[in-house]
């Protein structure tokens, strides 16, 4: 693997004394696409804030080291941090119309992204701004500029905010969750442009999704998160051919098709995630884990090389994977 | 002008009309008004005399309509003690008050929304603590309490600020404070309120993710949508303002129109003191309309209304 565009080690995020993001170290090279799965509350929108230092005012960063092509984030002061967000790392969030300022007309809110980095004229920001919505296949663009956002679809909303995270050409985009909230024919029509513009501009993507169909479609790599942790990681079709970790097992299991029915959300495993103050000691996912052992309740394991060097588990019982088939 | 503008402006007028027609029948319920007006041991003769002049022996809608007529006119009626128009006496006054008022609100929103907006902005600080204290002091304070304890501090005992009376600029500055306190206390409250509740939408994240620093984010994106529920309050604390003048007014020997409603309304000179009624509701009414218009000219939801 080339040097890594984004590295992250052991970082962690705090509400309160809980750590609902525990040590995730992960790391994307340029141009490449790793997706961030797992279950609902399991951490994936707070590690990403955390990578853009943009937590909500609850949580705070409790360790660990973000580095954006060789610049660490959190050695940057307020102002430096700004300047990266939007010209070298990029986020979309999960809600595209509530993310735009419902009193400002579109075309102002991506003009003021270009100009959070460029020295030019507002004339120069609009043409540029006005090139971006035709790319991300927004039909009118002239008249789109002028209008505010309960003017347009939830749809045309998400396209301007991949307009605006993408018109600075930034090396890594974060996209949380982008499609959620549209519906299918409109999912559909984004993540075709989001693989477009990424084989257009090589940007490299952290994607985080429920949708295991959209993983197979978009990813390289695939990161398992449960419990605030990365359980499993490595290359997606090696991931689903086999999986290093009962959660990642059950997980695959449940859905029902691959090939077939693509579009399928994470159904969940027998036991219900945990309250987030109450995680239990040694690994987090014990009391739902059928392979638990005694050790399994007091030590954590850490997440090492288990079917090769680029597939990584956290398990201590990887060795017994083949009786969860039985 | 849009549908909801129109519509707007003809429950305004509406309002007005009412409000007319109310001053106009709480007399009339009030009974005989040639009674009152008149002095204590007045003859039989002077009270038909008084009636028949003032024609309230005629029946009450033809006084009506005809009251209505004078005020269209923009007659306001006789003066019972200075034997001058109540139009020409109001408008000596009125100067007084609007200048008056006018520093108020500038005390009000020049210390009420920034400080408001810090409030919000450094939650949890102790600039926030030392803030809130501020506020509690302008909310807590009577209006009369406050401009006797000014008085006695800067007049009195610091002998830098006249004590009352209008002679130059300095001689606004401790009234408009004591009037400002209150209205800029409430100002603060619900800028802070307006301004923590847009801090916690999703595009205030999402605008810094495109790399604007978070005081630009304040300025251009949250205090423009915090400004509706300001708006809607400015309103209402303007139409306090002009109410709390009359008290401020008194203590500061001030010569507008709440120092004039005083006087009136001791002196039973009623044609002044509903001619100020009817100024005062006029006003409230205006600065609800001046709102609603406001409102548009910031949310395009409601200029836009019907385009999308
Ligand atoms: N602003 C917040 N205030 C308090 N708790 C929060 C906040 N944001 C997240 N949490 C908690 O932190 C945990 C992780 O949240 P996070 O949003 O990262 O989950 P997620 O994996 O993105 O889930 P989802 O798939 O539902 O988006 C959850 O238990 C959630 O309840
Ligand atoms: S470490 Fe133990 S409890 Fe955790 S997944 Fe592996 S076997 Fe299950
Ligand atoms: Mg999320």
């Amino acid at each position: 693997m080339n040097a890594p565009l984004l590295l992250v080690e052991d970082l962690s995020v705090a509400i309160g004394a809980a750590r609902v993001v525990d040590g995730v170290s992960l790391s994307i090279a340029p141009g490449e696409a790793l997706a961030l799965v797992g279950e609902s509350g399991c951490g994936k929108s707070l590690t990403a804030r955390a990578i853009m230092r943009l937590l909500p005012p609850a949580a705070r960063h409790a360790g660990g080291r973000v580095t954006l092509d060789g610049r660490e984030l959190g050695a940057l002061d307020a102002d430096a941090m700004a300047d990266m967000r939007g010209s070298a790392l990029s986020m979309i969030f999960q809600e595209p119309v509530a993310s735009l300022d419902p009193l400002m007309p579109v075309g102002r809110q991506i003009v003021e992204a270009v100009l959070a980095h460029r020295r030019t004229s507002r004339g120069e920001a609009a043409k540029l701004a006005l090139a971006m919505l035709e790319e991300v296949g927004i039909p009118d663009p002239v008249r789109r500029m002028a209008q505010y956002p309960f003017e347009l679809s939830g749809g045309m909303c998400q396209r301007v905010m991949i307009a605006i995270a993408l018109i600075c050409r930034p090396r890594l985009l974060i996209a949380d969750e982008p499609t959620t909230a549209l519906d299918v024919t409109i999912q559909a029509q984004i993540l075709a442009l989001i693989k477009r513009l990424r084989r257009e501009t090589g940007t490299a993507i952290l994607l985080i999704t429920h949708d295991m169909g959209v993983v197979a479609d978009m990813a390289d790599r695939i990161g398992v998160m449960y419990g605030g942790r990365i359980v499993e990681q490595g290359e997606v079709f090696a991931l689903f051919r086999r999986q290093c970790h009962p959660y990642t097992k059950l997980l695959l299991k449940s859905l029902p098709s691959l090939e077939g029915e693509r579009r399928t959300r994470l159904s969940t495993i027998s036991g219900t995630v945990p309250d987030l103050h109450s995680w239990p000691p040694g690994c987090r996912f014990n009391p739902r884990c059928p392979l638990a052992v005694d050790r399994c309740r007091t030590d954590a394991p850490p997440l090492a090389p288990a079917a090769d060097a680029a597939h990584l588990a956290a398990c201590w019982e990887t060795a017994r994977m083949a009786e969860l088939d039985r | 002008m849009n549908r909801y503008l129109l519509r707007r402006l003809a429950q305004s007028a509406i309002a007005v009309l009412g409000t007319v027609t109310l001053v106009f029948f709480i007399q009339r319920l009030a009974g005989d008004p040639t009674l009152l007006m008149l002095p204590e041991g007045a003859t039989r003769e002077d009270i038909e005399t008084l009636r028949r002049q003032l024609g309230f022996d005629r029946p009450v809608i033809e006084q009506y309509l005809d009251y209505v007529w004078q005020l269209l006119r923009l007659d306001l009626g006789q003066s019972l003690v200075q034997r001058l128009a109540v139009g020409d006496i109001i408008a000596s006054r009125l100067p007084y008050t609007l200048y008056l008022a006018a520093a108020a609100l500038v005390v009000a929103l020049g210390i009420g929304l920034p400080v408001g907006v810090l409030m919000a902005v450094k939650r949890d600080t102790r600039l926030e603590r030392l803030l809130v204290a501020f506020v509690l002091i302008g909310q807590s304070m009577p209006t009369f309490w406050s401009g006797i304890l000014l008085i006695l501090f800067f007049a009195v005992t610091l002998g830098v600020m006249p004590a009352s009376g209008v002679d130059g600029f300095h001689s606004v500055i401790l009234p408009a404070i004591a009037l400002g306190a209150l209205t800029m206390a409430t100002f603060a409250r619900v800028t802070r309120t307006a301004v923590l509740e847009e801090l916690s939408r999703d595009y205030v994240p999402a605008a810094q993710a495109k790399g604007l620093r978070f005081r630009a984010v304040v300025f251009s994106h949250i205090l423009r949508n915090a400004a509706t529920p300001i708006i809607t309050v400015s309103a209402l604390e303007i139409a306090n303002l002009l109410a709390g003048a009359i008290i401020v007014e008194t203590v500061f020997a001030w010569p507008g129109l709440g120092q004039l409603a005083v006087q009136s309304i001791a002196a039973r000179d009623f044609p002044i003191v509903q001619g100020i009624v009817l100024l005062g509701s006029f006003v409230a009414i205006s600065l609800n309309l001046l709102a609603d218009i406001l409102y548009s000219v910031v949310d395009p939801r409601i200029r836009l209304e019907g385009r999308a």
